[in-house]
């Protein structure tokens, strides 16, 4: 069954990609490496600096049941521009909504440079039949999307279905067009680090420019270790064929003491390349926030209060 | 089915090219992030603790202890003579017998706990004179050093008043006073290793703190005072090499632990052969971390830096010989490269810094001598290039390919940030290496395979085997070696057996 994992005619690197076998994974050595990482001491100009970095990487994100015109319009002010008072501050680096928001987020966002993703697939599930999942992300292309996140088929991957994982992958990534492609892996519905990692090298292979940890509808969501277990996979396809691939932790990023400690596992793993919205970002709604008022307490010295931040 | 590759799954193969570097670079710099050392009190002169009160040695004479990463003198201690030693000795061994003896094993146990209390209370202290004083970053003193001594106290507390359960159901009586020797690689954790068994035993103890970290044997000290132990309980003697053999050579002592190198072991245990002494010795280790082609690669080479980086190497159990399955070899030194390319040298006090100052100038000058024969005998080195202080005694992390077993590089403890890597083909002969050793400590093995680790455990002729990780160290686990590495074990109930007579 190996050998068939992968049709003839899958698209993108399937052909570079080696017999399907994943390194394991220990996950006492994973969760102690990342404790450590989450250690390191962030202060002063490279809390500053840390955090600015942190704003330019976030793809700012409303997907909910309730979500309106006017929802969206404000989210994306807040995007490109996140603190009214602070004009040096960077833009975040992407709205991510569902499809039917797309073309008025692309209206809002105009040439600010701040780009539009929006989840697809039959988001957040992903169970429904392939035609659906593929016309879901051709529409919202097609409304100016810029980014897909696409969700896998996490029962075909626990079920040992690799194929069908790599297929549709490799389809979605055909159908994306232009648009790039981020993979969510669910990790917190896959179980254990190994199967991250096989998901993590499965995305790759199959053509994802990134792969993203959840849809943040489930947890758990992001953590630091399956980070460092997804990381570590790029680091390998790096190694291997001195492509970069992209990783967004999605989903439970609240804190700018977070934020920061996900920039150290990732500067310390991949280097500096990595430390750029190009290849790194963060999923998250109420992390802006944070980092907003940890900033401001770095400038003047006082915390504000919740209220001078706007809650769009 | 030309995508099939040999070695390691989903990891680089032998060619792939060189312009795939990674580049841990200066994109996201961290600023200084310095633990302050305003708070922390270091007298200029300290004396002996004998008998409950500090004393002024006999000899009349101190030395200075430095700062490794700074070379600035920290304080001037006593240096004890031998009638220094006496006078701890005959303090020792009248309260043996006045007090501590004849104490309920749950009063015992109190003070003990009292101690570890105290420690805990003072751990931020503790932790930055202990990185002052001997080097290594303040993240180990803070993370590791103290919280495992306070834990040690705290274990040993709870077999105070249970030595009757110790030994199936025989009677466990205190040998006496224990003459206690430490190294310089963890002063108060090999202190607390060494007094709190004792204690909970109820022996009295005379301790010799190495004389390039005594300042926090000298805190033990103050808490003991504090902790208002009967005076003479705990006794304090620093001091050099003199010191220590004035403490092995007295008669009035029951019991000698030694700590150090094989070197000075093998002269103690000459010194008392024929005596009423009971001997434990804890020696050096040259210890195979051995990797197989099917172990977490990414999480092997983490046991691999923590093997031998850390505490700049100065750990006796250090992973210091590095067998790699020949399959994953280039894999596993791609990775370690880029892996030691993250790494901090500096500032010990910093957080952040990951290798701290090498702890002595003769140390230093050793680590130098045998790296230098590395190259001579024509292994490749590996250094991480960074920048070094121009003040202290530093060695930057560095490993040596292509090293024969023969190399000195590979037989003798180099006792640095010094990695000597060999490969093998199966594991008969990766048990073959690891045990082609005169020492016999511990042992590293990496694989997926929990039947192959336990395999492996019972071949290795070391003392502790430490599967898909390194350096782990818990008060209830016995510590110890083989053949030149030294025989009683520490730690666990087997711990307890070198304090006690068993009826």
């Amino acid at each position: 069954m190996t050998t068939a994992l992968f049709k003839r005619s899958a698209p993108t690197r399937a052909s570079r990609f080696p017999l399907f076998n994943p390194p394991p994974v220990d996950q006492v050595a994973i969760e102690e490496r990342v404790a450590n990482l989450a250690k390191r001491s962030i202060k002063k100009a490279s809390k500053v600096a840390g955090l600015k970095l942190s704003i330019s990487m976030m793809d700012l994100t409303t997907l909910e049941g309730k979500d309106t015109e006017g929802k969206v319009r404000q989210l994306c002010r807040k995007a490109v521009r996140p603190l009214d008072s602070d004009s040096e501050l960077p833009s975040c680096a992407a709205i991510c909504v569902y499809p039917n928001f797309v073309r008025i987020a692309k209206d809002a966002l105009g040439a600010s440079g701040v780009k539009v993703a929006s989840v697809a697939t039959a988001f957040p599930s992903g169970q429904s039949p392939l035609e659906i999942k593929l016309e879901d992300v051709r529409r919202a292309v097609e409304f100016g999307a810029d980014e897909i996140d696409m969700v896998i088929d996490r029962g075909a991957m626990l079920s040992g279905d690799y194929g069908k994982v790599f297929d549709e992958i490799a389809a979605t990534k055909e159908a994306c067009g232009p648009a790039h492609l981020k993979v969510i892996l669910e990790t917190g519905e896959l179980g254990s680090y190994d199967v991250v990692r096989k998901a993590s090298d499965l995305a790759i292979a199959a053509g994802g420019d990134f792969i993203k940890t959840s849809t943040g509808k489930v947890q758990p969501a992001a953590t630091l270790g399956v980070t460092l277990v997804m990381l570590e996979a790029i680091r390998d396809h790096f190694y291997a064929t001195g492509t970069r691939i992209g990783m967004k932790p999605a989903g439970g990023v609240r804190t700018a003491k977070q934020a920061l400690q996900y920039l150290v596992v990732v500067k310390e793993t991949l280097g500096d390349p990595w430390l750029s919205p190009d290849l790194f970002r963060f999923g998250a709604s109420a992390l802006l926030n944070d980092v907003l008022m940890q900033l401001e307490k770095e400038r003047t010295g006082l915390y504000q209060a919740s209220e001078d931040f706007s809650k769009d | 089915m030309s995508d099939i590759t040999k070695g390691a799954p989903g990891v680089p193969q032998a060619g792939t090219p060189a312009s795939f570097a990674l580049d841990f670079g200066k994109a996201w710099e961290y600023a200084p992030a310095p633990e302050s050392p305003d708070h922390v009190k270091i007298a200029p002169k300290y004396e002996l603790f004998i008998g409950g009160k500090w004393t002024a040695p006999q000899s009349r004479k101190y030395f200075d202890t430095v700062n490794p990463a700074t070379e600035q003198k920290l304080a001037e201690v006593a240096e004890a003579s031998a009638a220094d030693v006496d006078a701890a000795v005959a303090a020792a061994r009248n309260a043996f017998e006045k007090y501590w003896a004849k104490m309920p094993g749950k009063e015992r146990a109190k003070y003990i706990f009292r101690i570890a209390r105290a420690i805990q209370e003072k751990a931020r202290e503790l932790a930055i004179v202990e990185t002052m004083d001997g080097g290594k970053p303040i993240k180990e003193s803070r993370d590791f050093d103290i919280p495992t001594a306070a834990a040690h106290f705290f274990y040993h507390a709870g077999w105070a008043d249970k030595l009757d359960y110790a030994f199936h159901g025989r009677k466990a009586r205190p040998l006496g006073v224990a003459g206690q020797i430490i190294p310089w690689n963890f002063p108060f954790l090999m202190a607390a290793w060494k007094i709190a068994p004792a204690l909970a035993c109820g022996n009295t103890v005379v301790l010799k703190p190495a004389e390039t970290t005594p300042l926090t044997a000298l805190l033990l000290a103050q808490i003991i005072e504090e902790c208002e132990l009967p005076p003479g309980v705990v006794n304090i003697v620093t001091g050099a090499g003199a010191t220590g053999a004035a403490l092995v050579d007295h008669a009035g002592v029951d019991k000698i632990a030694f700590t150090g190198s094989t070197a000075v072991g093998k002269r103690i245990q000459r010194a008392v052969a024929g005596t009423k002494k009971r001997l434990t010795l804890e020696l050096g280790g040259k210890a195979a971390n051995i990797v197989f082609a099917d172990a977490p690669i990414d999480q092997a080479i983490e046991g691999i830096v923590s093997g031998i980086f850390f505490n700049q190497g100065h750990v006796c159990c250090a992973g210091s010989r590095l067998l790699l399955e020949e399959s994953v070899h280039d894999v596993v030194i791609r990775k370690l490269k880029d892996r030691m390319a993250t790494m901090r040298l500096g500032d010990p006090l910093d957080k952040n810094t990951d290798i701290g100052a090498i702890n002595s100038k003769p140390q230093l000058e050793r680590i130098k001598e045998l790296v230098a024969s590395g190259e001579l005998e024509g292994a490749e080195r590996h250094s991480l290039a960074c920048a070094i202080p121009e003040k202290g005694y530093w060695f930057p992390p560095t490993f040596f390919t292509n090293a024969g077993q023969a190399f000195r590089i590979a037989r003798e403890e180099i006792f640095g940030p010094v990695l000597t890597i060999m490969t093998f083909r199966t594991p008969d002969e990766a048990i073959e290496k690891a045990n082609n050793t005169m020492y016999g400590l511990s042992a590293g093995v990496w694989t997926d395979k929990g039947s192959k680790i336990f395999h492996m455990a019972t071949q290795l002729k070391a003392g502790v085997v430490w599967g898909d990780t390194f350096n782990k160290f818990d008060p209830s686990s016995p510590f110890g070696g083989f053949k030149e590495s030294g025989f009683g074990r520490e730690g666990g109930r087997q711990g307890l057996g070198a304090y006690v007579e068993v009826e």
